[in-house]
C-alpha cells in the first residue's frame, strides 16, 4: 500500500511541481499579509481618530469585506474588473489584490483595538513628562500596540495561507490545483492516488499553520500583562 | 449598461441556489454547535485520552483549509470504501471544520465560569447534570455568544467553497453563467445573494450579543 503512494510523489516532476505549486502558495499569501500590514496600520489608526468622516468610511468597508466571503470578492475582482474597466489583470496579482483589500479590513480592526484599549493615562503621562507627540507614539503607545497587535497579526497570516487555496477558482496553479491535477493523471492508474495526495497536501497545510498558531498563542501568554 | 433582462432571467436560479446554501449553512452550523459543545465538555471534564483526541482534533481542523478536507472527504474516502453524496460531504466537512472553532468558542465561556459558582451549586445540593444545565451552561454561553456568532457567520462564508464538490451553491450558479458573458450582471446577482443571506443573520447577531451583556454575571 505504501508503495502506491512513493510511486505517485515519485513520478515524474510531481514531488517539483507540488513545490512549486506550494510556493506561489506562499507568495501569494505573504505578499497579501506584508501589504495588509502596511495598509492596516494607517487605516486603524485612522478608524481610531477623531475624524468622523473617516471611520464611518472604513467602518462601513470593514463590514462589508466582513460580510462578503473572500471567494466572491475574487470572482467580483477577476470577472467583472475585465468586463467593466475593459482591462485585464493577471490572476495572481487579482488574488493578491482581494487578499490584501481583506487582510487590510482585518489588520485595521486589530490596530483600531490595540490602540483604543490602551489606557488614556498613557496618553496623559506622556504629555505630563513633557514628551512631543512624535516621542509620545514612538516610545509609548507603539510598543505597547505593538505587543497587544502581534498575536493578532501572526493569525492573521495562518488565516491568510488557509485563504489562499480559493486561488484555485481562478486557475492559479497552486498547491491545491497541482494536486488536483496530479491526482487526475495518476488516479488513472492508482486507485488510492486521491487519498494520497490530498492527505500530502493536508499535512503541508497543517505543517505550514499549526507551528505558526502555537507561537501566536505563546506570545499571547507570554505578553498578558 | 447592465442587461436588466438577463438579470430578471437568473433570478430563480439564485433563489434556488441561495436555498441550498442557507440550507448547507444551517445544517453545518447546527451540527459544529453540537459537536462544539460536546468536544468543550469532554475537554471541560478532563476525560483522560478522549480529551487528547479531541486537542488533536482540533488543531487539525483549525490549522488546514476547509476545501482541503472537502477533497480529502469528497474525492479521498470514497477510495477508502465510504462514499459520500455531494451533500452529506458538504455537511461533514463544514462540521468537521466548525466543530473544532465551536469548541474553543465553548471553552473561553466555560472556562469563564467561576469555581465559587460550581461550588455554591453543590453547596446547596445540586447534582453535576443541575449545575452544569442551570449554573454553568447559561453563564459561559452569555460569555460565549459573540465567538458563537462570529464562528457561525465564518462557516456561513465558508460554504462558498462547495462547488467543488459538485454542489449547485450560489457559487456554482455565478461560475456556470461566466460562460454566457454576463459576468457583471451574475457578479451583481451574487453578492446581493450573500448580502441577503448573511447581513440580517449578522443583525439578528448583533441584537442577540446586546441582549446578553448584562447577563454574564457571576465572574
Amino acid at each position: 500500500m505504501l508503495d502506491s503512494a512513493i510511486s505517485i510523489f515519485t513520478a515524474g516532476r510531481n514531488m517539483a511541481r507540488l513545490g512549486e505549486g506550494l510556493w506561489i502558495t506562499l507568495k501569494i499569501s505573504l505578499s497579501s499579509v506584508g501589504l495588509s500590514v502596511l495598509l492596516g496600520i494607517p487605516a486603524g489608526l485612522l478608524m481610531s481618530s477623531k475624524s468622523r468622516f473617516w471611520r464611518a468610511v472604513l467602518r462601513f468597508y470593514l463590514e462589508f469585506i466582513r460580510i462578503m466571503p473572500i471567494l466572491v470578492l475574487l470572482f467580483l475582482l477577476y470577472y467583472s474588473l475585465s468586463s467593466v474597466f475593459n482591462i485585464n489583470l493577471p490572476a495572481t496579482f487579482v488574488s493578491i489584490l482581494v487578499f490584501t483589500l481583506w487582510g487590510t479590513a482585518e489588520m485595521a480592526d486589530l490596530v483600531r483595538g490595540a490602540v483604543t484599549s490602551l489606557p488614556k493615562h498613557q496618553w496623559e503621562s506622556g504629555r505630563a513628562l513633557g514628551l512631543k507627540e512624535t516621542q509620545l507614539n514612538l516610545y509609548v503607545i507603539v510598543p505597547q500596540a505593538v505587543r497587544r497587535l502581534l498575536p493578532g497579526v501572526i493569525n492573521l497570516t495562518t488565516r491568510m495561507i488557509k485563504t489562499t487555496p480559493f486561488v484555485f477558482f481562478i486557475n492559479i496553479p497552486d498547491l491545491v490545483k497541482v494536486a488536483q491535477q496530479i491526482v487526475e493523471v495518476a488516479g488513472l492508474r492508482n486507485n488510492l492516488a486521491s487519498v494520497w495526495v490530498y492527505g500530502f497536501i493536508f499535512l503541508i497545510y497543517f505543517a505550514i499553520c499549526y507551528p505558526i498558531s502555537l507561537y501566536s498563542n505563546y506570545l499571547e501568554k507570554a505578553w498578558q500583562t | 449598461m447592465l442587461d436588466f433582462g438577463f438579470m430578471a432571467r437568473c433570478v430563480p436560479l439564485f433563489v434556488k441556489a441561495a436555498e441550498l446554501t442557507v440550507k448547507l449553512a444551517f445544517w453545518g452550523i447546527v451540527m459544529s454547535t453540537v459537536l462544539g459543545l460536546i468536544c468543550a465538555l469532554i475537554r471541560y471534564w478532563k476525560i483522560p485520552v478522549l480529551q487528547r483526541l479531541i486537542g488533536v482534533y482540533i488543531e487539525l481542523a483549525r490549522n488546514t483549509p476547509l476545501m482541503i478536507q472537502l477533497f480529502f472527504l469528497y474525492y479521498g474516502l470514497p477510495r477508502l470504501g465510504l462514499l459520500l453524496e455531494g451533500t452529506t460531504c458538504a455537511i461533514a466537512g463544514l462540521t468537521f471544520l466548525g466543530g473544532a472553532y465551536m469548541a474553543e468558542a465553548f471553552r473561553g465561556g466555560l472556562n469563564a465560569v467561576g469555581r465559587s459558582q460550581i461550588e455554591v451549586g453543590m453547596s446547596i445540593g445540586l447534582k453535576p447534570s443541575q449545575i452544569l444545565r442551570h449554573v454553568v451552561l447559561p453563564q459561559a454561553l452569555a460569555v460565549s455568544l459573540p465567538v458563537l456568532t462570529a464562528t457561525a457567520i465564518f462557516l456561513i462564508k465558508e460554504t462558498s467553497v462547495f462547488s467543488i464538490v459538485a454542489l449547485p451553491d450560489l457559487m456554482y450558479v455565478a461560475k456556470d453563467l461566466l460562460k454566457e458573458g454576463h459576468s457583471t450582471e451574475s457578479n451583481i446577482l451574487l453578492v446581493l445573494s450573500y448580502l441577503v443571506i448573511i447581513l440580517p443573520v449578522s443583525l439578528i447577531f448583533g441584537w442577540l450579543e446586546r441582549r446578553v451583556r448584562f447577563a454574564g454575571f457571576g465572574y
